[in-house]
């Protein structure tokens, strides 16, 4: 069967403004979560989120560019922009013919969403920009990276709330080992934090006031993020024939759907796609050594999941560890599962577990090895990324260490 | 006006149970009464419109806010005193 590695990765999000910076932040549990710097935020009950600081657009964008860019699709550039770099691949003849983009994301161009509904609706105008359409459309990042790296080959967006990334991913390594192509750029990207994004979570009453702490007993619920990670998918005898340096490989996909409830998650359904994905990596289950989380923080997801990976693992499930990067990054929604890629990378590559941040105390319904408030050094041959979307899809990713 | 909020909430939880309001009673919970974790949460969002309030409620941790969800009583008993204290 045709393997596939990583050949590049690329982010922005809160932690940073790219890979090393994000993964420098991890390493030092650094916290990604302040006060939302977005238009009346005042009438938020949730103030807190994990923004991109300190961004300007001017100095990524020209006019024209930012005319079309929605802030999902630069993030979703500027990430592939690093992740292509660091593949040193070109796209061009045949290669670029057959390599394409599959990205998640939820919301959107949901910027583009409010700012133009409160145009019409709140300042009365009856005219908006010509671009509206094509800059708010699920599938602009994806387009603007096609068209930015020439890649003509398969192109889509993928939309399952917050398992959106995983699912694009688990669809870009399908592809490849099944012979459609030989490399793809995939991950995702979300930019819901402007005020009709965060008011619209608000109203399920899941959202922290003051900090996301996963698998601790004084968790109180999630805190949105915002950002991008993207990846380059390469058929691994492809990237060893030009060289390519191998930073880990993709080695099983697994997804499921609970079909119970449209936002109580399922021990069962999360379980399938865990156990799917070591399954379809071929791998034994005690090979598994790290966890990315989906690890929201919310009082539901957590205990179920743990309750899963607990299930899946048996004994195993005691000496694996487990942690939620969301602690830092806060929840990308539809860009989440790729950013958490990344701590997956580094535990694989540099031997460094990141770590759940604000632990406070142990939740008898969360009995895992959740790597506590400070990242550490361990060996790991294969670490999982869960995603479990609201709605009760699931996808789940199994990387071997190159 | 405490028998209008008592009133006012038993209609909104018989809306959201797929009951009759005078199917309930005050000694029953929302368990009794078959309204889920989501339920709660449109029951609650229902009763902010309706008394132009607002509920502090987490559903991460329904005891937190001192919002007590305990009895259909314990709901209006709570709803009376935000009215009094954000309306008074």
């Amino acid at each position: 069967m045709r393997r596939v590695v990583i050949t590049g990765a690329g982010t922005i999000n809160a932690l940073g403004a790219s890979v090393a910076e994000t993964l420098e932040a991890m390493r030092e549990g650094r916290c990604g979560i302040g006060r939302l710097d977005i238009r009346d935020v005042d009438r938020l009950t949730v103030q807190i989120g994990a923004q991109v600081r300190d961004y300007d657009e001017a100095a990524h964008f020209n006019r024209q560019q930012i005319a079309l860019y929605d802030r999902f699709t630069q993030f979703a550039l500027l990430a592939a922009d690093e992740a292509i770099a660091q593949s040193g691949l070109t796209f061009e003849g045949p290669l670029a013919a057959r390599a394409g983009v599959v990205m998640g994301t939820s919301g959107g161009g949901l910027n583009t969403q409010d700012e133009n509904y409160r145009a019409v609706y709140e300042d009365g105008k009856n005219r908006v920009h010509p671009f509206v359409v094509p800059k708010l459309m699920n599938n602009a990042a994806t387009s603007h990276v096609s068209m930015q790296h020439n890649l003509k080959g398969p192109s889509f967006t993928v939309a399952t709330a917050c398992a959106s990334s995983n699912h694009a991913m688990g669809q870009a390594f399908q592809m490849i080992r099944a012979g459609m192509t030989d490399v793809m750029v995939t991950g995702g990207t979300e930019a819901m934090l402007c005020f009709g994004g965060v008011k619209a979570w608000e109203g399920l009453r899941v959202m922290s006031k003051d900090a996301c702490r996963p698998f601790s007993a004084t968790r109180n619920g999630m805190v949105q993020g915002e950002g991008a990670g993207m990846f380059v998918f390469e058929e691994y005898e492809h990237a060893r024939a030009r060289g390519a340096e191998i930073l880990a490989e993709v080695a099983g996909f697994a997804m499921s759907s609970d079909a119970s409830d449209i936002v109580m998650p399922s021990k069962q359904g999360a379980a399938r796609a865990i156990a799917g994905a070591v399954s379809d990596a071929g791998i034994p289950l005690e090979s598994v050594g790290y966890i990315n989380a989906h690890g929201t923080g919310t009082a539901a997801n957590d205990k179920t999941e743990c309750a899963a990976v607990a299930d899946v693992f048996g004994h195993h499930a005691n000496d694996l560890m487990i942690s939620s990067t969301k602690s830092m990054h806060g929840h990308l929604i539809g860009g989440t599962g790729a950013v958490e890629l990344l701590a997956c990378l580094m535990a694989l590559r540099d031997g460094v577990v990141a770590p759940t941040i604000g632990y406070e105390e142990p939740d008898p319904e969360c009995a895992l090895d959740v790597v506590p408030n400070e990242a550490r050094e361990a060996r790991v041959d294969v670490a999982l990324s869960n995603a479990f979307a609201f709605g009760g899809l699931n996808a789940v990713l199994a990387l071997k260490r190159a | 006006m405490a028998d209008d909020v008592k009133t006012k909430v038993i209609e909104i939880l018989a809306e959201q149970a797929v009951l009759e309001p005078g199917d309930i009673a005050m000694d029953q919970t929302l368990e009794d009464l078959g309204i889920d974790s989501l339920g709660l949460v449109e029951s609650i969002f229902a009763i902010e419109e309706a008394f132009d309030i607002s509920v502090p409620f987490n559903a991460n941790d329904p005891q937190a806010g001192d919002f007590d969800i305990s009895s259909v009583a314990a709901i209006v008993g709570a709803v009376e005193g935000l009215v009094a204290a954000q309306k008074g």
